[in-house]
């Protein structure tokens, strides 16, 4: 970010937006959501006003992200959150593609493969948000009946995690040499044994997959609490986090640093959107949504109604607290979009305070980490 | 009354982990790089191909105790790529392998629905199954299954994943603005499956994908595995690429599908091959004899010689005759993660037939190895090749072949541009995609 001070910025993006009955409003098309060009044009129009990334959310289940239950007004169904970040990368070509898995009912060696390959398919513009679930009805899908205690939970993803970034570090960067004389392929002493044992499980190593153009793809996590402020302390790059306010986001940021075991981690506040060009019109807007829900749509962030620059007036006194940047997650899409990358974005570089041009082209290389040493290279 | 000319189907590989592709070639390029898999899937979409195969390998192999490192090893995950593939494409089905042992019923499901979403109907399974301890030791719930068991869970997997793809029917996603219904019914994607490999229920969360379900691939020339694929396969992957052996398998698995209700219309059977074209047949035979000695190094053949007598032999001369003793029996501890070592049922007469054969043709060990893996179907003139298949086709061996080329990415411009319009004059081969879906393609739709 030459010369810009101001936060970096990503966009959450889910079905027809955030609350429940955005599906509904006239420019919405859920009959959409379930094709490709839904997504790689959400993506695109992300990408053209040069944030830093997209996050694709996910469930193991039929369910929003604020409550759960057999409804039929509401957009439960979805695609598989990895498939669409990779769906949409060869499409794109600056924008980081951070899709979230769930790790509590998945094969890491799996999920280490996939995030790799999106790192390959996006050269080097892939994450992951690592999503823990107790939900019940998702251990039934898996045959599983009774959800461990939620710290036991996060202690499993922890470990994921760590087996996640052994598998990419499990070949070296320089581990195939096609070395016709003596007829080798890859020299087999760059390619690792990983030898993880955990309490959950064990995974043996190498990865079938090369290590991925950013090494280490980006880690993510979203947080709410102690426990997940430890998870994301130990194993993750950043974290999204919820502070309703300035002094909540002191708070946070205090018990994240708290947390932190390793590299500094990048902290991200999340943000409901409802962006109109008057704060009256925006208010009037989730309250006619709200009463289409029949209820008054809660979220475990602040929900944010107001003017592009009124966001950016909180962005940017947030911002001095500490925080990196921020996830905005859109009400409705595709208009609370439209007006991030039509009237924020514009607003904030009007400020000094956001990009006019991608500066890398690696998602690590956005958010200004470097690319890390492997740790089985000599 | 002259027989009809079938239509001939053609599918490209993009090889995985094995000694055929030639990593040494000056046109070699890279295996894992994204372009790679781009270049080969757009050359077989423009060719009209039916669909682009990926292959899986979950642990890297191991010889002596050591990780394999003669051959190109390293690939990418199947669902990542594939979908990453739907972008630049249009047409091309989307094949790849998936594992049944490693996987939950519900998350395959959940894949493949995706993946058939976001290539508007394109998405193919070629369902394997593991059988070693060794493989899932990558894996959290690690287990392997007793071989007598692999069909019984695998045939339960496809039907649980079939239950959840049926738990929607389609039409239920009515996203109906002005009533306020998303869905039609509160119940969409309600599944239960209890038995004993799986007991899952719950709600499924995709809705019906453009396919209803991919398409699916076998591969398998077990008893069980033909069975299995007349009873569940749209398509089935076969080694039996000559005419005899080609015949011989196609009408016994044919033979097998009326009894599950199916028609011969129903089962596609496309045999793996290899080609090698030049402008005359006989520098076709003479460049396929220098593709199978890069395919056959030194140090390849030992390594084979070793799968087999179950020996480190690294001492012996490649150049020289085949060991004179007999091979190791017992479990094999020489070679792991090679699913080809099981096909050496009774190795020490495996060892007998080879000498006898090397003897006879006087044959170094080296030679010997590149005479009894040789796996070269089409070798000459492009005249020659699209005769040769043709006639495969038409005579019952197969009813297309899935190519798999010496030479990644670019292995298969030259049958794209040179042997594919030869098929297109004989009238035995489409100009054009008719439908939008692999089903389409693969005259299944209906």
């Amino acid at each position: 970010m030459t010369g810009v001070t101001g936060p970096r910025l990503a966009v959450a993006l889910d079905g027809a937006g955030w609350h429940p009955a955005a599906w509904r409003e006239p420019e919405a098309r859920p009959a959409e959501l379930f094709t490709a060009g839904y997504w790689t044009e959400l993506v695109r129009q992300a990408e053209d006003a040069r944030l830093d990334f997209v996050t694709f959310e996910d469930f193991l289940s039929l369910r929003t992200p604020s409550e759960s239950g057999a409804r039929t007004d509401v957009t439960q169904p979805r695609l598989d959150a990895v498939l669409i970040a990779s769906r949409v990368a060869p499409l794109t070509s600056h924008i980081g593609l951070v899709p979230t898995a769930v790790v509590t009912h998945t094969e890491p060696f799996h999920l280490s493969k996939a995030i790799a390959t999106l790192d390959y398919v996006s050269t080097g513009r892939a994450g992951v948000r690592v999503q823990v679930s107790g939900s019940a009805e998702e251990f039934r899908h898996f045959g599983r009946r009774t959800p461990p205690a939620v710290d036991d939970l996060f202690d499993e993803a922890a470990d994921y995690v760590e087996v996640l970034r052994r598998l990419w570090d499990s070949w070296e960067d320089d581990a195939e040499i096609r070395d016709v004389a003596t007829g080798r392929f890859v020299d087999r002493d760059k390619l690792h044994y990983i030898d993880f044992e955990g309490r959950w499980f064990s995974v043996k190593g190498p990865s079938i997959t090369p290590r991925p153009p950013q090494g280490q793809p980006l880690v993510a996590a979203l947080a709410h609490n102690a426990t997940a402020y430890r998870l994301a302390g130990r194993q993750a790059d950043l974290v999204y986090v919820t502070p309703r306010d300035r002094t909540g986001s002191e708070s946070i940021l205090r018990e994240v640093r708290a947390a932190e075991t390793g590299s500094p981690l990048h902290v991200f506040a999340d943000l409901v959107v409802f962006l109109d060009e008057s704060s009256q019109t925006a208010a009037d807007r989730k309250a006619r949504l709200d009463e289409r829900h029949d209820s008054e749509s809660t979220s475990d962030a602040h929900v944010f109604t107001g003017t592009p620059a009124e966001l950016a007036d909180l962005l940017l006194d947030w911002h001095a607290t500490g925080l990196s940047g921020f996830r905005l997650r859109p009400a409705v899409l595709p208009h609370d979009l439209a007006a991030i990358t039509g009237g924020l974005v514009p607003e904030l570089r009007g400020r000094g305070a956001f990009r006019t041009g991608y500066e890398a082209s690696t998602l690590r290389g956005l958010l200004g980490l470097p690319r890390p040493a492997n740790r089985y290279a000599a | 009354m002259t027989k009809p000319l079938k239509q001939i189907h053609l599918a490209a590989h993009f090889p995985g982990v094995n000694n055929t592709t030639v990593w040494s070639d000056p046109e070699a390029g890279s295996h894992i790089e994204f372009d790679s898999f781009v270049k080969l899937a757009q050359t077989a979409e423009r060719a009209k191909f039916d669909f682009f195969f990926l292959a899986e390998g979950l642990r890297l192999r191991e010889q002596n105790g050591r990780i394999y490192d003669l051959d190109v090893v390293g690939r990418p995950d199947t669902f990542t790529v594939l979908a990453a593939l739907a972008a630049v494409t249009e047409r091309l089905g989307l094949a790849g392998t998936i594992n049944s042992t490693f996987n939950e019923p519900f998350e395959v499901a959940r894949q493949f629905a995706s993946l058939d979403h976001l290539s508007a109907g394109r998405a193919a399974w070629n369902v394997v199954t593991s059988w070693d301890a060794f493989t899932g030791e990558n894996f959290r719930r690690g287990g392997f299954l007793p071989q007598d068991q692999r069909y019984s869970r695998a045939e339960t997997f496809m039907r649980t994943t079939w239950e959840l793809f049926d738990s929607w029917q389609g039409g239920e996603v009515l996203a109906d603005k002005s009533s306020g219904r998303f869905l039609a019914t509160p119940e969409a994607g309600t599944f239960a499956h209890h038995d004993q490999h799986f007991d899952i229920e719950g709600r499924f969360p995709v809705p019906r994908s453009p396919q209803g379900r991919p398409v699916i691939l076998q591969a398998g020339d077990s008893e069980e595995g033909r069975e299995f694929a007349a009873a569940t396969a749209d398509a089935i992957f076969t080694r039996h690429g000559t005419l005899e052996a080609g015949q011989a398998f196609y009408s016994d698995v044919k033979g097998r599908l009326a009894k599950y209700g199916r028609t011969e219309r129903q089962l596609v059977i496309m045999p793996a091959a290899t080609y090698v074209l030049a402008d005359t047949d006989a520098e076709a035979h003479e460049k396929a004899h220098e593709v199978r000695l890069a395919q056959v190094s030194e140090q390849t053949a030992i390594k084979f010689l070793e799968q087999l007598w179950n020996t480190d032999l690294s001492a012996h001369d490649p150049n020289g005759p085949l060991p004179a003793f007999d091979p190791s029996v017992g479990e094999n501890l020489i070679s792991k993660g090679r699913a080809s070592v099981r096909m050496y049922r009774d190795p020490v007469a495996t060892a007998r037939e080879w000498r006898a054969l090397a003897e006879a043709k006087g044959l170094t060990s080296r030679e010997l190895i590149i005479e009894v893996t040789g796996r070269q179907n089409f070798i000459g003139s492009p005249e020659t090749v699209a005769n040769t298949l043709n006639t495969l086709v038409q005579s019952d061996a197969a009813d297309g072949f899935i190519l798999v080329p010496h030479v990644t990415p670019g292995g298969l411009d030259d049958f794209a541009t040179q042997v594919v319009p030869r098929l297109q004059e004989r009238g035995v081969y489409r100009e054009d995609y008719t439908g939008p879906t692999l089903r389409h393609h693969l005259g299944l739709a209906d």
